[in-house]
């Protein structure tokens, strides 16, 4: 049995190599280019080595104090977001209705925040939350609340997570609802069978069997959550102060309002590699999270 | 332990259900006796499922007062009744070991811990599981996990009733036999009531004592297996059980002669009061028709002779009309001319479908 070596099936492979260059390696590399030099203008570049890094990674200088103080911010808001959006997610799924006309009327309506773009979002709650003018910010204060979301810390982001919540749960929601949907009617049947209650049937059967769009759903809010900009920027511009500034939007300040291209570079890198990382973690730990997989071929 | 009385039972789906169509289950009266081995035979969508599922109490009926031993148990729901049903496809709790899965009814009913323990290592000897307690459930093949969900049915030691709704679908072929005759010792070794589902008439044969037929949303026959391939109670049985299935030609029925076109057949009891207008048919299994030499008995025309192995069948033409017969060993037929012999005694005529008893009779 001689096959005949042929290599022209590279050839089928070649565009995507090409697409991937340009889309991700020339631009990469481009930054790591930045990242190792300084520049003083005029198109003048000088060699800093490692010097950026050495500097981000050290929170007693100035560029890694304001890199430390956003990376928290960061995490802090994805934190609060998962903690709010899974839960919040998985009692909407629940909740929906399983068949009829109203399946069809409570999925457009649930997929209607996912379709607005992010500045559109942003622009939506800046003016719904004015205290001269927005309908939530006037009449918060008219309730006696005291609410400002550009001078009070607070105010700021609350508004920002409720904003998020608002405009993501239905994703994570739908996700579930995918999940539960393709639980057959059996196993209901069985719980009732073996006399479960409504809480075991949601730990023994429902969960698990949405473990797996789960994971997704966390994976793409956690990615999506720490990398937020659009709407905080058009939202509160990162203030009160720097209440509300985040990576992302650090980064655009650092780039193109002080044009440090070296620094920005530096720091754009080390927040990419973070946001990997972070990714790989939470899907290891949800992938082996009490199961043996593997043996999946034997049955059904 | 439970005899289970279906009194006027009937089922539709739909909300306001008019004529007979609109149900899925007709109206039915019949007693599950406690302990027997009962088959549920029936092509899809006869309403075997529903039925089911109403005993368990999975679906409330439409119509009609289910009992337990007397007691009145239609609204009750399915955890509080003493009733164990196995699906078609292998239903586990994918996170558990299959020891907490053999627990689960159990824990849910508040036993203490020891009894449970007790309780799930008895079972799971009988199952033959004690070495593969301490496995997730959902690693297992699909026959492992099938005893599974009928464990969890036999660990309560108040389930009067097994119900299985065609639980082999999945399984392969050369476990299937295995499983069901697990089955059938848990049947003997334990005072069970067992209701099986299935669509395939071999099954339903083998495990039964009495088969249950069941056709387009209603019983068309109770019976032992004997009694069902010895006298369908309808044409439908008749096709249904036996391979080939029963011959059943149109006739004209005249007194204790029935005629197939000009053919005369001589009947062993006479049908003096047949109802005028129904569709009049003679039924006879093929094993009761034997092929002869041409000249002997009714007149056929052979079209074909298949062998399946532990008999030769003939497809042969009677008066225009197909039907199948045996061919005995050493027959030589010389063109397709050829005679046919009846057994008289296992000769059934049918009304409308149904069978008609016959008056007299030769013994
Ligand atoms: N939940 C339901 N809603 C509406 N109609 C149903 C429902 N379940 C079953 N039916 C209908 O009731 C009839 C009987 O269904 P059933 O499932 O009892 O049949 P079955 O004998 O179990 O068939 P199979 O061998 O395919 O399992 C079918 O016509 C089916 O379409
Ligand atoms: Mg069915």
């Amino acid at each position: 049995m001689d096959k005949p070596v042929n290599n022209r099936a590279w050839w089928l492979v070649a565009p995507v190599f090409a697409i991937v260059a340009f889309s991700a390696i020339i631009p990469i590399m481009t930054v790591v280019n930045y990242s190792v030099q300084d520049t003083f203008g005029n198109n003048q570049f000088f060699w800093n080595g490692l010097g950026w890094f050495q500097e981000l990674l050290d929170p007693s200088t100035e560029l890694g104090g304001r890199f430390f103080d956003a990376l928290w911010r960061n995490l802090l808001f994805s934190g609060i977001i998962l903690a709010i959006q899974v839960p919040l997610g998985i009692l909407v799924a629940l909740s929906m209705p399983r068949d009829g006309w109203r399946v069809a009327a409570t999925l457009v309506l649930m997929a209607l925040p996912l379709l607005i773009p992010w500045n559109v979002v942003g622009t939506i709650w800046q003016v719904f939350a004015r205290a001269d003018i927005g309908l939530l910010g006037y009449g918060l204060n008219a309730l006696g609340i005291p609410y400002n979301y550009t001078g009070d810390t607070l105010s700021a982001w609350i508004t920002i997570v409720v904003m998020d919540v608002w405009h993501w749960t239905s994703l994570v929601a739908l996700l579930c609802y995918a999940g539960l949907k393709s639980i057959p009617d059996a196993y209901y049947q069985a719980a009732r069978i073996d006399g479960a209650s409504r809480w075991a049937v949601f730990t023994t059967i429902q969960l698990p069997k949405m473990k797996r769009v789960l994971l997704i759903a966390v994976l793409l809010r956690f990615m999506d959550s720490f990398m937020i900009y659009t709407e905080p920027f058009v939202l509160t511009g990162g203030g009160p102060g720097n209440a509300t500034t985040f990576l992302s939007i650090d980064l655009v300040k650092l780039a193109l309002g002080q044009f440090d291209l070296g620094k920005a570079a530096a720091m754009s890198l080390v927040y990419n590699l973070i946001v990997l990382a972070l990714c790989w973690v939470f899907y290891t730990v949800m992938t082996h999270s009490g199961s043996e997989r593997p043996e999946q071929g034997s049955a059904a | 332990m439970a005899s289970i009385t279906l009194d006027h039972l009937a089922h539709a789906y739909r909300p306001d259900p008019r004529d007979p169509q609109d149900y899925a289950l007709k109206e039915i009266n019949h007693v599950w006796r406690q302990g027997g081995a009962y088959a549920l035979l029936g092509p899809s969508g006869c309403g075997k499922t529903t039925l089911l599922n109403i005993i368990s109490g999975l679906v409330t009926p439409t119509q009609g007062r289910i009992l337990f031993d007397g007691k009145d148990v239609t609204n009750l729901p399915t955890e509080a009744r003493n009733i164990a049903q196995v699906f078609q496809f292998p239903v586990v709790y994918d996170t558990m070991t299959v020891r907490e899965n053999l627990a689960f009814p159990l824990k849910n009913r508040h036993l203490p811990r020891e009894a449970i323990a007790k309780r799930v290592e008895e079972i799971a000897s009988r199952l033959d599981m004690t070495r593969v307690l301490d496995r997730k459930a959902s690693n297992l093949t699909a026959d492992a996990k099938q005893k599974i969900s009928l464990g969890r049915g036999l660990v309560r030691s108040d389930v009067a009733a097994i119900l299985f709704d065609e639980p082999l679908t999945v399984i392969d072929p050369h476990l299937k036999w295995q499983l069901r005759s697990t089955l059938k010792e848990l049947h003997r070794a334990l005072d069970l009531t067992m209701i099986y589902v299935t669509h395939d008439q071999t099954e339903a044969l083998t495990f039964a004592d009495t088969v249950v037929v069941m056709h387009d949303g209603a019983v068309v026959q109770t019976g032992t297996p004997e009694e069902l391939f010895e006298r369908p109670a309808h044409t439908f049985v008749g096709h249904f059980i036996g391979s080939p299935g029963m011959n059943v030609l149109p006739v004209r029925v005249d007194g204790a002669t029935a005629h197939i076109g000009d053919v005369a057949v001589r009947l062993a009891r006479a049908y003096p009061a047949l109802p005028a207008g129904e569709k009049i048919e003679l039924g006879v299994r093929p094993e009761f028709a034997t092929l002869a030499r041409a000249g002997t008995g009714l007149p056929v025309r052979v079209k074909r002779i298949d062998d399946i192995g532990r008999a030769r069948i003939a497809r042969v033409e009677i008066a225009g009309h197909a039907a199948a017969a045996m061919v005995p060993d050493g027959l030589a037929l010389d063109g397709d001319r050829a005679g046919l012999a009846l057994e008289t005694r296992q000769i059934h005529i049918y009304a409308g479908g149904v069978l008609v008893p016959g008056e007299g009779g030769v013994g």
